[in-house]
This record gives structure tokens, sequence and C-alpha cells, in this order.
């Protein structure tokens, strides 16, 4: 308690360049999420989207980290506060990496041992018309896969469960 | 203060007793424990939706189904955009949050009414913008159990699209409504002299806290469902 006007005159000073600073960073942060994310439109290469994504997963991370650090002033707090908010916190990465592997091993063995869930997620449907009778689009895009049921199930059994070999049942379908 | 942490002496001093071993009051501490518990059931909620989408085959482009704007012509093309706008609204919004705690530092009541309405408009800015875009979703089709929009992939969907957008985007939205309630409440607080009174603005550092962390799970929710 024994500071000078002066010295919480200059705090004052660094807080405010502070909060202008960290702004900024925010604000470029979601510029360059949205121009990976405007650069993804479109895009064909499965393996250049994944490296987007990942890459803006980590900006993601980079604006929690200074809304968090600087915002809700975390790193200005007394370390035993930090650190009972943050080792909880940590729970997540368990969370995030045990669930999303478990849903991921879901669809394999679902796609290995379920042909009808795989026959269903290779029959392509109509974009039904915007507007008019709700929930109808949905029952009208069943009935218009289930024309097609025939011809793709023996599409699915001759093709081999690569995943190239997929998209070539889908694009033969088209052209019939 | 900064440094009373790393000498061991005060680090002693610290968990003495009679004084809050972490130099904050107990209110914010309670805060803080508060959003850690929010940001668990945020998690779940995300991290359910990341499962379902893990296990699914197909799922709809987000850039064909968010991609209108207020006021443009049926049919615009415009994926991203609006989003981008509710970003920076919160964005802007959690800024003179920020600033209005500074105010609140400094005992200047003007400063942080001034902040505060600033932040007050711009939470209600972002639950116009919200409630336009359901409104808009709502009337191509889309809403709890129903999804007008196929995979991006071209095959049919299901509704786990729109059932977890429209419960993840409300619950935030809900969280939005009630930081919008919350600072309006601090706003009459500080015009009725009640913090001058007290002789501190430590109110408006705990609403300051909710409202960060509002903007913060709009970060999350923002990248999962538009840009993912």
């Amino acid at each position: 308690m024994s500071h000078t006007n002066d010295t919480h005159a200059a705090q004052d000073g660094g807080a405010i360049a502070e909060i202008k600073k960290v702004t900024i960073i925010l604000s470029v942060l979601t510029i360059v999420e949205l121009i990976l994310g405007f650069w993804m439109i479109g895009m064909e290469s499965k393996a250049l989207v994944l490296g987007i994504k990942g890459t803006i997963v980590i900006l993601m991370m980079a604006k929690a980290f200074y809304i968090v650090a600087y915002f809700m002033h975390l790193k200005h707090e007394v370390k035993n506060l930090i650190m009972t908010i943050v080792v909880p916190l940590t729970l997540f990465i368990w969370f995030i990496v045990a669930f999303l592997a478990d849903g991921n091993s879901f669809r394999n063995l679902r796609n290995t041992y379920n042909p009808y869930f795989k026959e269903q997620s290779t029959i392509k449907v109509e974009q039904p018309a915007h507007g008019g009778s709700h929930g109808g689009g949905h029952e009208a895009a069943g009935a218009a896969g289930a024309a097609h049921t025939d011809s793709a199930a023996h599409k699915t059994d001759s093709s081999a469960k690569h995943e190239d070999a997929k998209h070539e049942t889908k694009n033969e379908e088209t052209k019939h | 203060m900064s440094t009373t942490t790393t000498a061991s002496p005060t680090e002693a001093k610290l968990w003495g007793g009679g004084k809050s071993p972490f130099s904050v009051e107990y209110g914010k501490v309670m805060m803080w424990y508060f959003l850690m518990s929010d940001a668990f059931t945020f998690g779940a909620f995300l991290i359910s939706y990341g499962t379902v989408r893990f296990s699914t085959n197909g799922w709809p482009d987000p850039n064909v189904v968010f991609k209108s704007f207020p006021f443009a012509p049926e049919g615009i093309n415009a994926p991203l955009v609006f989003v981008s706008v509710m970003t920076f609204i919160l964005i802007v919004s959690s800024v003179t949050m920020v600033l209005a705690v500074h105010a609140g530092h400094n005992m200047d009541k003007k400063g942080v009414v001034r902040n505060m309405i600033w932040t007050i408009i711009g939470g209600i800015a972002f639950l116009s913008c919200q409630a336009w875009e359901w409104n808009h979703l709502f009337h191509e089709g889309a809403w709890w159990g129903r999804n007008p929009f196929i995979n991006a992939d071209g095959t049919a969907s299901s509704s786990n699209f729109t059932n977890f957008f429209f419960t993840i985007t409300g619950f935030h939205g809900f969280h939005v409504f009630s930081g919008v309630l919350i600072n309006i409440i601090m706003l009459i607080m500080t015009l009725t002299n009640q913090f001058e009174k007290r002789g501190h603005y430590n109110m408006i550092e705990k609403a300051g806290l909710y409202w960060h962390f509002v903007d913060l799970v709009w970060v999350f929710v923002f990248t999962c469902f538009y840009l993912l």
C-alpha cells in the first residue's frame, strides 16, 4: 500500500496498453481463422483440409488463452489460484481424446459390420427445396434413397471396402 | 503484490490464516469455480457433438447451411460473413467489459457506466443476430428433430446436425441472455451509487468474469460449428 500516485498511474497506462494489445491479437487471430475458413471452401485435397482444420483448432486455443489470461486476468492472479483452475481443466485432454477416438472406432465398426449403415451413407439424394412443408423434406429424401437401394447394394457388394472405391461407386450412380 | 508468491517467508504467511491465500475475495474464487463447472457442461456438449460427428460417415457442409445475411436477397451465397459479424460483436463487447472493470479499479463511475452500456448493447446486438439466424434456419425447415440440409458428400443426413446446433447455440445464447441481465443489474447498481458506498467495484469484476466466459465459449462454439 506504499504505492505513490506516480506508480499507480504508470500501472494504469500499462493495463490499457495490455487491453489494446490483446484486442488486436484476438482480432488478428479471428481474421486469420476466417481467411482459413474461406480458403477451405470447395477444397479438394483431404489432407490439406485436415491440416487447415488443425491450424484453426490451434488458433482457437490461442484465442482462449488470451481471453482467460488477460481479459479474465488469470495470468496476474496468485499461482495457487491459477493452479486450482488450470489443473482440473487438463481433464479435457483425456475427455476429448477418449471420446473422439470412441466415436471414430464406432464408425469403423459400423462400416465394417453393419452393411445397412454403410449402404445408407453411400446413397446420393437431391437437396430438397427450402421452405414449404416442414419435415417433409427428410421423408422425401428417404423415399428417393429407397428407390436407389437395390443398385447401390450391388455396387457396395462388388466394390472393395477401400475409401476410393466408395467414391467411384457414387460417381457411377450419378451417371445413371 | 505480484512478487509475494515466489518468496518463501511470505508464502508461509499466505497460508497462515487471517487472509485469502489466493489474495482475491471469496466471491471471485467462487465465480471461478462456477465458471469451471460451466466449462465442463459446455465441454460435455461440444465433445458429444464431436463424438457423434466422428461416428457418422457424412455431415452437412456449414458453408452451405450458414450462407445467408440479413436484408440480403434470398439465395445469396455468403458463407461465414454473418457469423464473423457476430464474433466481432462479442469480442468488442468483451473489450468494453474489460474497460469497465478497469474503470472500476480507478473508482471511475462515469467510465464504468459508459462501458457497461456499450457491453449491454453488444450483448443485445449478439442476441438479435442469433434470433435472426435461428428464425431464418427455422423457415428453411431446420429445427430440433428435422434437418433439411443434405450431407456435404450428397448423401441423406440425419437430424443430429440440427439437434446439436440448436441445443448448443441455444445454451450459449441463454448464457448471453443471463449475462446481459447481470450486466443491466450491475449498471443499475452503479447508477444508484451502490459500489461508491461500498468503496469498491468488485461486483463489476465478477460480472466481467462471467461475460468473458460467454465470449470464451463462443470462440469454441463458433469454431466447432461454422469453421470445422
